[in-house]
């Protein structure tokens, strides 16, 4: 349906993003396998190397294990009690771990987990002396089920909201037990999702640099991430840093191979809240059960935002506001965060019009049928690849041409960029798809064409969509500490920098004022962005 | 639509080049990168810069990084092309490593007169402080304290310590060679055990004394001078520093002047007033370490209370520089059991 | 097949707001027939079956069911097997399971029991589809299966919500001779929500037409065809 330069240039547009990805990628994977670090006189894979591997996988596995177990109960349980007070807003509360940055999360955490937290003084106002540690694997292990647990219970929930309403009306009238209706109903709905679900929280996990690196606690604990970061900031050591980065791309490689292979859980926008009637929750036990689990699960991710919250107004907002390393932070955060949301979202149109173009010719050939599944696995090729491991590469490209400071801000922009290109492709493409199949035909047989068509027949419609990818990718630019951490410096100042070196220097107050500033802008944008698409759903019924 | 992102983001692109550099440049910068705490604003950092200025044209600007050794790494990472034109806050287990980069030159300072333990002397680099390494703890919430290095290894693993990290803290770096000292071919296995006591490793004395004053840990690697900060600053004896009997090590702590720098003179001037009263002033209140040379302010009393290391170690810098890498990984290998 | 038969349902001044919708029922089922409940869209059908089912709980009123009040029973305690339009299988479960959990929720079955399956499965013309998958099955195979499932249950009333809106018309004549067999066979009580007017002729020895959340009228099939004075009934019958 498409012109014939229309194709072409959506041929020309995918060529050029499909070679500028893969070039930055793969220049920074070369940079840092050509690397000549001399002869340190160790092994490439020595023992250090393979305990950081292990524990890698160790925490990812325990995190995983932990998020979904926790994840299934509270989702049937938000299944079965469709009327449980503030239930919306429950399910609302756990979209904002997604959007919180991980650096703030953390020093939530700390607050609530910490050992002078809220419950260790609980703990030891009753007698027990042993507190719960923050630091370590616990610590690692409390975070990632903080940050991963709303979302794996969110697609379960989705899971559970997809079943047909009549399955409820007919389990109460077969008067299944509860334990029928688990083994009936509610598991085979999830049990398809629970290995997608696994594997996404894995990688996350697995994968993991900010948490690690503010909780880790020292050489035990260091996943591939942080001892890649180490390496290089911390030793100057760039043949460790190799080894590490061909460790942790081999790990990303089979965990991505081995999520190929599974279904993939659905579109986690899905959990509306809305649900169908249930009638087998309402017996007490039931409903205290299910309440006594649903509270403590509020708590536990609400406490930690309670405490960024209460920490952060105590901070003296009067000389924050006015100091000027603040605004130069604020500044320079955002316009990053827009350079590198625009390029993703530049990036994304570019791919998934040229996936278009490639569709829309009449007999597609094989070359053209594998560039399309190329361009399609593309914004896996930037999950495989961390953001530390390609910093890194460039770093060690760019050291010869002068300070890497420089070059700092459009690095950040760039992997920032990569970064959200999956979040972005898996927004907009849907969109684009089903506005094409529903406006292509009818545009290209009225003539419209160029500008008119963007403005009257794309824009109106796929502006939520673009705002939701724009803010998004905006949101997990402006919390994202990894790719500043590589290169921060005095010249590059952030706001989730201020935070951790605020953090770092004993000026914990200010910290915590520069942290709910940060918190509350990215939760702004989520907010923004998800409201969007809300408005969205609800016009289409 | 895909164009007019694209010349969107040109636009940004032209305007963030813009925003983002850009520095007045009509007064002359002497650049000193250094570790966190000295940059503090409790630290020496601002009062040193405000009196230095008032005896040049110029402007110091301070680049902290998270500790000693990490200081090093930058410069190494920086190579030639390094904008600092001081590095402050080496010590001298890392001085030997330091001129091998062949970053450095000679600073022109006179160091004969200054008073080091052990009598340290080198024209590339100048000493401008020292002080001992010690176990700082808080007696609200530690009773006995360990009193050897032999009892911190092996005491209680509930009662944590928070160290730092020899890749980045010279404390940290320290620690390692103290217990290298003490211990010799056994280190590993005391690391092994000390592992167990360590509730966090962090990659400056910064963030490791801050947990440590938070009520985090009762007991944290500093210098047997930190006390006396507490009973001038707070008026309180809160937090004593454990005196070890197999002796304390040392640490001397140098800066250098980078070969390639712009401001020779200003740098060496710097340098200079680095060992005259004026600075020195500020070391003992403001850096919580002993004075290289002599003061024209007495040292606060509270330095007599403090504990006095009956040995005192000392590792020659060619020693360490040999074997840090070594040990490092020794040290890495130890911390990552499981 | 008069109103005295022992599982008549009797829906007494019954209110329920659902929302801003308003509803008040007053009628009566007889016991051993079949009565059509029809209606234009949203008036109400199905809000009243699901009244009687016990999916939804009156504000006021008492629906009783041969005598006895089951106003307050939860679904499962009511002497009820319902049929809906569509799943009515759980998809991922066999038939033979499907219509276990009718036997005995925790699918705790004898062999008798399984016999019984098989039985109810050769009655509607499935025999030998113990181990078939829903999705395999046509859309009439899967009502079919429904109705196996509602004869093991053996519960008195059979409540359908137009079970045969979702078929094609040939189909949709079978699926009624279906139940009519089934019906005589066991002398159940059953309401049938439907939309078509051929099948209310065909099927139904009683109707109620409901409109705007009320009975608008309850009366014997002949005299309910007959009926020229009801505002709408006309146009749905004509239809």
């Amino acid at each position: 349906m498409l012109t014939k330069a229309e194709r072409q240039r959506g041929y020309a547009g995918g060529g050029v993003v499909f070679a500028g990805i893969t070039l930055f990628i793969a220049l920074a994977v070369i940079a840092l396998l050509f690397f000549d670090s001399g002869d340190t006189g160790r092994p490439l894979f020595d023992a250090y190397v393979w305990r950081i591997l292990r524990f890698t996988l160790l925490q990812a596995g325990l995190s995983t294990l932990l998020s979904v177990a926790l994840a299934l109960p509270l989702a049937l349980a938000l299944a079965r009690q469709p009327k449980f007070p503030g239930r919306i807003w429950i399910i609302r509360l756990m979209a904002v771990p997604m959007g919180l940055p991980v650096l703030i999360g953390a020093l939530g955490l700390i607050g609530i987990w910490g050992r002078t937290g809220v419950l260790n003084s609980g703990l030891a106002m009753i007698g027990v002396s042993d507190p719960v540690s923050i630091y370590g694997l616990s610590g690692i292990l409390i975070a990632h089920v903080f940050f991963n647990l709303p979302l794996a219970c969110r697609l379960l929930l989705a899971g559970l909201e997809r079943l047909p309403p009549e399955y409820w009306r007919l389990s109460a009238s077969l008067g299944l037990p509860s334990f029928s209706v688990f083994r009936f109903v509610e598991w085979p709905a999830v049990k398809p999702l629970l290995a997608g679900i696994a594997g996404l929280v894995f990688m996350l996990c697995a994968t993991s640099f900010t948490l690690v690196l503010v909780l880790g606690g020292g050489p035990a604990a260091t996943t591939l991430e942080v001892a890649i970061y180490q390496s290089l900031r911390f030793d100057f050591d760039p043949a460790r840093a190799i080894s590490l980065s061909l460790l942790q791309i081999a790990v990303t490689a089979s965990v991505l191979a081995l999520m190929a292979l599974l279904p993939t859980p659905g579109d986690d926008n899905a959990a509306t809240g809305r649900s169908a009637r249930r009638f087998d929750g309402g017996s007490s036990a039931a409903r205290f059960w299910d309440g006594i689990f649903i509270v403590l699960a509020v708590l536990f991710l609400c406490l930690p935002l309670v405490s960024i919250l209460v920490a952060g107004v105590k901070a003296d907002f009067a000389r924050l506001l006015t100091t000027p390393v603040f605004w130069k932070a604020v500044w320079t955060s955002v316009w990053i965060a827009l350079m590198a949301a625009m390029i993703s979202l530049a990036a994304a149109i570019t791919i998934i019009n040229a996936r278009a173009a490639l569709a829309d010719s009449r007999k597609p050939g094989l070359t053209a049928r594998s560039f399309s599944a190329l361009l399609a696995s593309l914004s896996s090729l930037v999950l495989l690849v961390p953001p530390v491991v390609i910093g890194t590469g460039w770093f060690l490209l760019l050291r010869p041409y002068g300070e890497v400071s420089r070059f700092a801000p459009l690095l950040v922009v760039m992997i920032n960029a990569m970064t959200a290109l999956p979040f972005v492709m898996r927004v907009l493409s849907p969109a684009f798809a089903i506005h094409r199949q529903r406006t292509a035909r009818q545009a290209t047989n009225l003539g419209v064409f160029g500008f008119t068509r963007l403005r009257l027949i794309d824009l109106p419609v796929l502006k939520t969509p673009l705002a939701t990818a724009l803010s998004f990718a905006m949101a997990l630019s402006l919390g994202d500490l990894g790719a500043v951490a590589l290169f921060g410096s005095e010249d590059l100042v952030t706001l989730p920098w201020l935070v951790y070196s605020r953090l770092g220097s004993y000026r914990t107050a200010d910290a915590d004022g520069f942290a709910l500033i940060l918190a509350l802008l990215c939760l702004g944008l989520t907010i923004a962005g998800t409201a969007g698409q809300r408005d969205r759903k609800d016009e289409r019924g | 639509m895909r164009k007019r992102i694209f010349s969107l983001a040109a636009v940004l692109t032209a305007a963030l080049s813009f925003a983002l550099p850009a520095h007045a440049q009509e007064k002359k910068t002497l650049t000193v990168y250094t570790y966190e705490s000295f940059v503090a604003e409790w630290g020496p950092g601002p009062k040193v810069k405000a009196a230095f200025e008032k005896t040049c044209d110029c402007t110091v600007n301070f680049v902290a990084v998270a500790d000693g050794v990490a200081l090093l790494t930058r410069l190494k990472l920086e190579g030639a092309g390094t904008k600092a034109d001081i590095a402050l806050g080496l010590d001298t287990n890392l001085v030997k490593e330091a001129i091998d980069t062949g970053l450095f030159d000679k600073s022109g300072v006179d160091t004969a007169k200054l008073t080091v333990p052990g009598g340290y002397q080198d024209d590339i680099f100048v000493p401008y402080d020292y002080g001992h390494f010690a176990v700082v703890y808080d007696t609200q919430t530690l009773k006995n304290p360990p009193k050897s290095l032999k009892e911190l290894v092996e005491g209680d693993p509930s009662q944590k310590i928070v160290i730092q990290d020899p890749r980045t803290s010279t404390p940290g770096l320290g620690l390692l060679l103290w217990v290298k000292s003490v211990y010799g071919d056994k280190a590993p296995e005391a690391w092994a055990q000390l592992k167990k006591r360590v509730l966090t490793v962090t990659p400056g004395w910064s963030e490791a004394y801050g947990m440590f004053t938070k009520g985090e840990v009762p007991m944290v690697l500093s210098y047997t001078t930190s006390p006396a900060y507490h009973m001038v600053e707070d008026k309180s004896d809160r937090y004593q520093a454990a005196a070890f009997s197999e002796g304390h090590y040392i640490q001397i702590e140098v800066a250098g002047l980078l070969k390639n720098t712009p401001n020779r003179e200003l740098a060496q001037k710097f340098l200079s007033f680095m060992v005259t009263p004026a600075f020195q002033d500020e070391i003992a209140t403001t850096n919580w370490m002993m004075p290289v040379t002599a003061t024209d302010k007495p040292l606060p009393d509270a330095f007599d209370k403090l504990v006095k290391p009956s040995k005192t170690f000392l590792m020659d810098p060619a020693q360490v520089a040999n074997n840090r890498r070594a040990w490092i990984d020794e040290w890495l290998a130890a911390m990552s059991l499981n | 097949m008069t109103a005295s038969e022992p599982s008549g349902i009797r829906v007494q001044n019954v209110g329920l707001t659902l929302g801003t919708r308003k509803f008040r029922f007053d009628c009566e089922l007889p016991g051993g027939a079949i009565t059509a409940i029809t209606g234009p869209s949203g008036s109400g059908k199905s809000t009243l079956l699901n009244l009687i089912a016990g999916f939804e709980t009156p504000d006021s009123g008492k629906i009783s069911i041969g005598g006895s009040n089951v106003t307050a029973l939860h679904p499962s305690q009511r002497p009820v097997s319902l049929v809906f339009q569509d799943n009515n299988l759980f998809a991922h479960l066999d038939l033979a399971t499907n219509i276990g959990l009718g036997i005995h929720p925790a699918l705790k079955l004898t062999s008798g029991d399984r016999k019984r399956i098989s039985e109810a499965l050769e009655r509607v013309g499935l025999g030998g589809y113990e181990k078939r998958m829903p999705g395999t099955l046509s859309g009439g195979e899967r009502q079919r299966a429904a109705f196996a499932r509602a004869l093991v249950r053996q519960r008195p009333v059979l409540l359908l919500d137009e079970p045969f809106a979702a078929l094609d018309p040939g189909l949709r004549q079978s699926m009624a001779r279906l139940l009519l067999e089934l019906h005589r066979e066991t002398g159940n009580t059953v309401a049938i929500v439907t939309h078509d007017a051929g099948e209310v002729r065909q099927l139904a020895d009683h109707a109620l037409f409901i409109d705007h959340g009320e009975v608008a009228l309850q009366a014997e099939i002949e005299v309910f065809l007959m009926r020229r004075d009801v505002p709408g009934l006309t146009e749905f019958l004509d239809l």
